[in-house]
């Protein structure tokens, strides 16, 4: 058995790297023909020639800045409205389960008000209402620009809309009532879940059917992320939801998904949008288009292994554990490559930073993004997994991906986005700035306060001197940190609800954008 | 990177490559080992009472896996012995969990087997246990004027009881008593092989 087990180690491990060599040829002979010229392929100007920043909010509407006219913009507006309305709901499940954990008696008179319902409703409210509606309406707005093809089958897409949400609903109000599969991140019952596979498929065929019209020869690498996950999710989701799987072998299951659906489907959603959104501002490209090839494929060749490592120590075969270790530790390859294309170029135009808040929102975001991916591989090493795994510093960890990265690569893009699709600038610009402060203090009260704590929380565990019941009741003083930066948050969502409220009602006097000059790159 | 199909299905295969790993060849090498000697099936009132471990939540804060004493003191704190597979042979959903804000209960109805400490916890878990941070479930319970003749009753002290009646068990913590009770692997391992040896023998 012990051969068979280091010879499946082998096989991946060796694959794994034939691949990246593979890669490494593929990129150095010009095999993908992807120049530096195609880093350019999302500016209106040919390559070479002079980008002016793009984004309403900072330097006013180009003389085509507005795109009132896009097909499906309805759509993507009302994709980005619900996400929102999710995102509210989501953190107010959020903030109730936080200060849950250090109230334990606050409201414990009805089982759906209780600690696991509320965490539960709390993380199938953010990933499946927020980041997947933000991420696919993002979609909707990026692939027909990309592919200069405008979006076909909108119709598709409302059924869509209607089925995801639909199915959200559904699912976070069985959560409420006990009606759950049991497993994180598959709460969602699968009798419903089939709602959601469907609406899915609605979301995916016109994004496809967009790719396929496309009118351009090279696919911008954002789109590379896109089409991943559009291949990616479908599977993970039916895979898991099969009701088919049990013991240990479902625990496996469980794992491959959920790992997954952060490294396969929110990363994608996060790193595409930033690929595109910081140039596009800036007016200038990444700073090494073919690295980014690299980034990409290391990403899903090295990020679908990694599931395991929630089950290090655990009753599963040690050749998995093992391979997952691995697997984490190579994403810093990925990670890298991503971290020099993206950090490269709006280090060196700190004046389109400074000046324009979405691209400070989505720059924020991809740093930490970097951050997350380094601080998970490290975790996954099993000498720092032994003092981590099992405490607060995990969901740190989970939040800094998910919120940190993803979610504010979100905000940043619909900041973007809205103007250009509404013709409307945001009527109370100072909110941004508010939601921004808000939200990084916020979160860097709650980070800090579950890294530490977490931490301490593990070493406390291992001590055999100390009683268990120590390590919980360290934590009580981190845990109400992380409320209070869990509301900063929160109050940053609001704004940033009502300045999307704001701007679908009182621009109605205003329809025409305002035109205004670009202004100079200083 | 210039066309559509041959992206998405070198995508699709590296997925694939992965699932083999991750899902295919585990659920071949461990799917259809035999019960561990010594387990026994779950009674109807013990998987009611799982049902509500699960729909309740408990195993967001309670992991179901004790580690090795090569990895922590898992074993010393009355937790049991390092699990295998075949531990968990009945499990569906499975309840393994990642965190533990409380203790691991693999073994919680051994270390803690009698039924009335674990109502009175259940009802209040800070009347036997003056720091935590467990929510308590009173919607499990409910008070009565006078117990029947079949009701259980749940003994609160004083601080914590209602101001008139007696505490009374509904069915649903009765069940999930039982299944705490029920949560007992101290019978030997079988197959060490198939859990994670990464940090000794003695896994």
């Amino acid at each position: 058995m012990s051969l068979t087990i280091g010879m499946m180690m082998a096989l991946s491990f060796v694959a794994s790297l034939v691949a990246l060599a593979f890669l490494i040829w593929a990129v150095a002979a010009r095999q993908f023909r992807v120049t530096q010229a195609d880093a350019e392929a999302i500016f209106e100007e040919s390559a070479g020639a002079d980008h002016p920043p793009d984004d309403p909010t900072s330097f006013g509407f180009r003389a085509e800045g507005a795109d009132t006219a896009m097909t499906g913009r309805g759509l993507i507006l009302t994709l980005v409205g619900l996400a929102t309305v999710w995102l509210i709901v989501g953190s107010a499940f959020g903030l109730i389960a936080s200060l849950k954990l250090h109230l334990p008696d606050w409201l414990t008179g009805q089982a759906p008000l209780t600690f696991g319902r509320m965490r539960t409703m709390h993380l199938n409210s953010v990933i499946y209402g927020w980041l997947s509606l933000a991420g696919i309406g993002v979609a909707m707005f990026l692939v027909p620009r990309i592919f200069k093809a405008p979006l076909q089958a909108v119709p598709l897409g409302w059924a869509g809309l209607v089925l995801w949400n639909i199915g959200v609903a559904i699912g976070v109000y069985a959560i409420a009532t006990g009606w759950t599969d049991g497993q994180e991140w598959l709460e969602i019952p699968w009798q419903v879940d089939g709602l959601l596979a469907v609406g899915g498929a609605c979301f995916a065929a016109p994004l496809v059917m967009t790719a396929l019209r496309r009118e351009i020869h090279h696919i911008y690498v954002t789109a590379w992320y896109y089409l991943g996950a559009l291949v990616w999710f479908p599977v993970l989701f039916v895979v898991a939801n099969l009701p088919i799987h049990s013991g240990v072998q479902q625990a496996t299951v469980n794992w491959w998904f959920a790992h997954n659906v952060l490294g396969l489907w929110l990363t994608p959603i996060g790193v595409g949008a930033a690929y595109y959104v910081l140039p596009k501002i800036i007016g200038k490209p990444i700073y090494s288009y073919r690295l980014s090839l690299l980034g990409f494929w290391a990403l899903a060749l090295f990020y679908s292994q990694v599931g395991m490592h929630h089950l290090i120590g655990g009753p599963v075969p040690t050749w998995v554990v093992t391979l997952s270790v691995v697997q984490s530790v190579m994403m810093f390859v990925p990670v890298i490559a991503v971290a020099i294309n993206q950090h490269v170029l709006w280090g060196s135009n700190l004046w389109a930073f400074k000046r324009s808040l979405p691209l400070r929102f989505v720059a924020f975001g991809a740093v930490m993004y970097t951050l997350a991916s380094f601080q998970g591989s490290m975790e996954a090493v099993r000498a720092i997994n032994t003092v981590t795994h099992f405490t607060h510093y995990t969901v740190g960890h989970a939040h800094l991906g998910a919120y940190a990265f993803v979610s504010l690569v979100m905000f940043g893009t619909i900041y973007y986005l809205t103007p250009i699709l509404t013709g409307r600038l945001w009527p109370m610009p100072w909110l941004i700035s508010a939601h921004f402060w808000l939200v990084a203090v916020g979160f860097a009260i709650y980070f800090v306060s579950l890294t530490v704590g977490g931490w301490l929380q593990g070493t406390a565990m291992l001590d055999a001197t100390r009683d268990f019941v120590e390590s919980m009741e360290l934590t009580v003083p981190y845990l109400q940190g992380r409320s209070v930066g869990g509301a900063l948050m929160t109050a940053g969502h609001v704004l940033f609800a009502l300045n999307l409220v704001a701007l679908a009602f009182a621009g109605r006097g205003e329809a025409e954008p305002r035109r205004t000059a670009p202004a100079p790159a200083e | 990177m210039n066309k559509v199909l041959p992206l998405a299905v070198t995508a699709f295969a590296i997925l694939a490559f992965a699932t083999l790993f991750l899902v295919i060849l585990p659920a071949a090498q461990i799917r259809g080992i035999e019960p561990a000697p010594g387990l026994e099936p779950y009674t109807e009132a013990e998987a009611r009472g799982r049902e509500h471990y699960v729909d309740l939540g408990c195993y967001y804060c309670h992991s179901q896996q004790p580690r090795s004493s090569d990895q922590a003191p898992d074993p010393q704190r009355g937790w049991g012995r390092p699990t295998t597979p075949a531990d968990y042979v009945y499990d569906e959903p499975h309840t393994l969990g990642t965190m533990r804000t409380g203790p691991d209960l693999m073994n919680v109805g051994k270390r803690l087997p009698s039924e009335g400490w674990h109502l009175t916890h259940l009802y209040q878990p800070r009347a036997v246990s003056p720091s935590s941070l467990m929510p308590a479930y009173p919607f499990l319970f409910e008070v009565k004027a006078e117990a029947g003749p079949d009701d259980r009753v749940v003994a609160v002290p004083e601080e914590h009881a209602p101001e008139e009646g007696v505490v009374v068990a509904k069915q649903s913590a009765l069940d999930l008593t039982a299944y705490l009770l029920s949560l007992d692997r101290s019978y030997p391992p079988a197959r060490r092989d198939l859990r994670d040896l990464g940090y000794g023998e003695e896994g």
